[in-house]
């Protein structure tokens, strides 16, 4: 099975989120990056358990600086054969999608996967504009896919409950969490992952069709009102009168 | 200025997500000018009644076969090139968030995915607000082309009534076939999704153990709410990972957020942040979950729980 694994770099999930140039720019000194969770624990480790069963190849590809390479060889180390880094600052979901769908639309792919969203920008789109560029059948939100034959068999999330998909591949899928569990690399797969390919590859010219034009902190709680746990009664009075919650 | 909003109602049924989208559009006209059309793909049953929440049309393409974004976005785009809309709305869950990215480069068009804000104008163009870093902060996103498409949040416009129902107008739209096939659906019947929650009650490791969920539960029927779990509890199986919110699970923003025995880590209050009003009961006052809370009872889970849900039993009854 041929398979590629879309992989994005984002700050350390206990990060403090600060901004720059008059809250413009995300402000990364200070920062600790790390792999995407939903890139790394589900659908990376899919794709490497999709190609223990059947054999194949597990190709990572990231579009981003050299910076972003430790990530990279984080995700060889998981278990990737090889890897492919586009060498360019993501500016947007629509860049960063056309990169992909540049690279992947002569490599015959069976499965392009991807996280559900990355934990900085909490976009979601951009695997969707990947499978509309290469025309692909797309599941979006998997908890759960096996392979049978030509066939792909997924759960997709839904409000309440999932439903169950087939398509047949080549087709895109995004990965929620259920579809694998998180694999921590071993000393045998860090030394291993020094040695895989790691190729750099120059990006095509895209546009961006949407600019950030500034942040926001959310505004800080005036501080919490404590409640007599004897009084329970409190509690209701202020979350009907006060909070209106109720 | 024309504005879409998208609605699956293969289920024959609308939802309040529906009515907000309805509602969306109508406050965006109201502060900009234009007019709202509802495009309803499914049987079109009671869609009319978008009328009353803001849709001056209401288009019915008439659809039941499997979801599939390459289908669904077939449709939209034709109905937005009949109808010149310039913004498209769509919600921002399962049925959405599959369309946006697939629509956006299908036409060439900015994308802005749940965006929780009617937009104010700069240079002429749109400027949508929406949650980033998991809710530890917010982007001003600015959308360059003439059209654009967004999701919205749930739970950020609440539906009001503003006008009365309109005649449902029939269009036939040959989508294709749907390469992606429905075989099932599995549904947790009976149960508010927790995304369009509007009050929520959430435990953590504090429960101590599966067999303590009783407590919690009958807390959040006497509510009406629905219920979550920090990571760890999902992650042992004490509860379903459907139930898993915070960074790296579900973001939610109800009402209210009421978190039993949880210590409010980062990665947690990064799903709940945005929640109007957050009650947290924890035994150890030195939790970092109540420095984000609006109220909290320091005290023993096991013994205050049973005595609000008593007392909430009475309110309601008083009521
Ligand atoms: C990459 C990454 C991603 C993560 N993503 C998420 C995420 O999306 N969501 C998430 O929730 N976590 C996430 N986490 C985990 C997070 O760091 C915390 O470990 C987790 O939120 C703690 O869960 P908890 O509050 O249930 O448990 P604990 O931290 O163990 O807290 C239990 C709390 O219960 C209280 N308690 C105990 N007994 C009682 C009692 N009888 N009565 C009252 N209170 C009691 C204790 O005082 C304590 O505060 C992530 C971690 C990592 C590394």
């Amino acid at each position: 099975m041929n398979l590629l694994v879309c992989i994005s770099k984002t700050p350390d999930t206990t990060a403090r989120i600060t901004f720059k140039d008059d809250f413009t720019k995300f402000d990364e000194s200070g920062i600790q990056f790390i792999m995407n969770p939903f890139d790394e624990f589900y659908s990376l480790v899919r794709a490497v358990e999709l190609k223990e069963q059947f054999g194949g190849t597990v190709t990572v590809l990231n579009v981003g600086p050299a910076a972003n390479d430790i990530i990279i060889r984080k995700a060889l180390a998981i278990g990737a054969d090889k890897a492919v880094r586009i060498n360019a600052e993501p500016t947007s979901a629509y860049f960063v999608a056309s990169q992909i769908a540049e690279y992947a639309k002569d490599k015959n792919f069976d499965i392009i996967f991807f996280g559900k969203e990355t934990i900085d920008y909490n976009g979601g789109e951009v695997m969707g504009m990947v499978a509309e560029k290469l025309d692909l059948p797309f599941v979006h939100l998997a908890s759960h896919l096996d392979v049978e034959g030509k066939t792909g068999k997924l759960d997709r999330d839904i409000e309440g409950g999932v439903e169950k998909v087939e398509v047949e591949m080549p087709f895109v899928v995004s990965a929620s969490k259920g579809m694998a569990e998180q694999r921590i690399p071993n000393m045998r797969g860090i030394m291993m992952a020094k040695r895989k390919p790691l190729e750099v590859m120059e990006p095509i010219e895209v546009k961006d069709l949407v600019e950030i034009v500034k942040y926001e902190l959310p505004k800080e709680k005036s501080g919490v009102k404590l409640i007599d746990p004897e009084n329970v009664k409190e509690l209701v009075r202020l979350l009907h009168e006060e909070a209106k919650v109720i | 200025m024309k504005i879409l909003v998208f609605i699956d109602n293969r289920k024959n049924i609308l939802k309040k997500a529906d009515l907000e989208l309805a509602y969306y559009g109508h406050s965006v006209a109201k502060k900009h000018g234009g007019d709202v059309v509802a495009m309803v793909v499914g049987s079109g049953v009671n869609a009319g009644d978008l009328g009353k929440f803001g849709a001056k049309e209401v288009i019915n393409v008439p659809y039941n076969g499997s979801y599939d974004v390459a289908v669904f976005s077939n449709m939209i785009s034709q109905i937005a090139d009949q109808t010149g809309a310039e913004l498209i709305v769509l919600p921002h869950n399962s049925s959405g968030k599959p369309l946006i990215g697939w629509l956006a480069s299908k036409m060439n068009i900015s994308s802005v995915t749940g965006v929780i804000n009617i937009p104010e104008y700069i240079d002429d163009k749109p400027v949508f607000k929406k949650g980033v870093f998991s809710s530890k902060a917010f982007a001003y996103v600015k959308t360059l082309t003439d059209i654009a498409v967004v999701s919205l949040m749930p739970n950020s416009f609440s539906p009001e009534e503003v006008g009365n129902p309109v005649d449902v107008k029939t269009i036939e739209i040959d989508g294709g076939l749907p390469k992606v096939k429905v075989v099932g659906v599995e549904k947790v019947e009976g149960k508010v999704p927790l995304p369009e929650a509007d009050i929520i009650v959430s435990g953590g490791r504090g429960m101590k153990g599966p067999e303590n969920w009783g407590i919690l539960e009958e807390l959040a029927e006497v509510l009406g709410a629905a219920t979550a779990c920090s990571r760890p509890v999902s992650d042992v199986n004490w509860r379903p990972h459907t139930e898993h919110v915070g960074q790296t699970g579900i973001v939610v923003r109800p009402n209210l957020y009421i978190a039993l025995g949880i210590s409010g880590a980062i990665q947690h209050l990064a799903g709940v942040n945005n929640s109007k009003t957050i009650v947290v009961i924890n035994k150890d006052p030195e939790a970092p979950f109540f420095k984000a809370a609006d109220y909290g009872i320091v005290a023993d889970l096991f013994e205050v729980v049973p005595e609000l849900t008593k007392a909430l039993k009475e309110y309601k009854s008083e009521k």
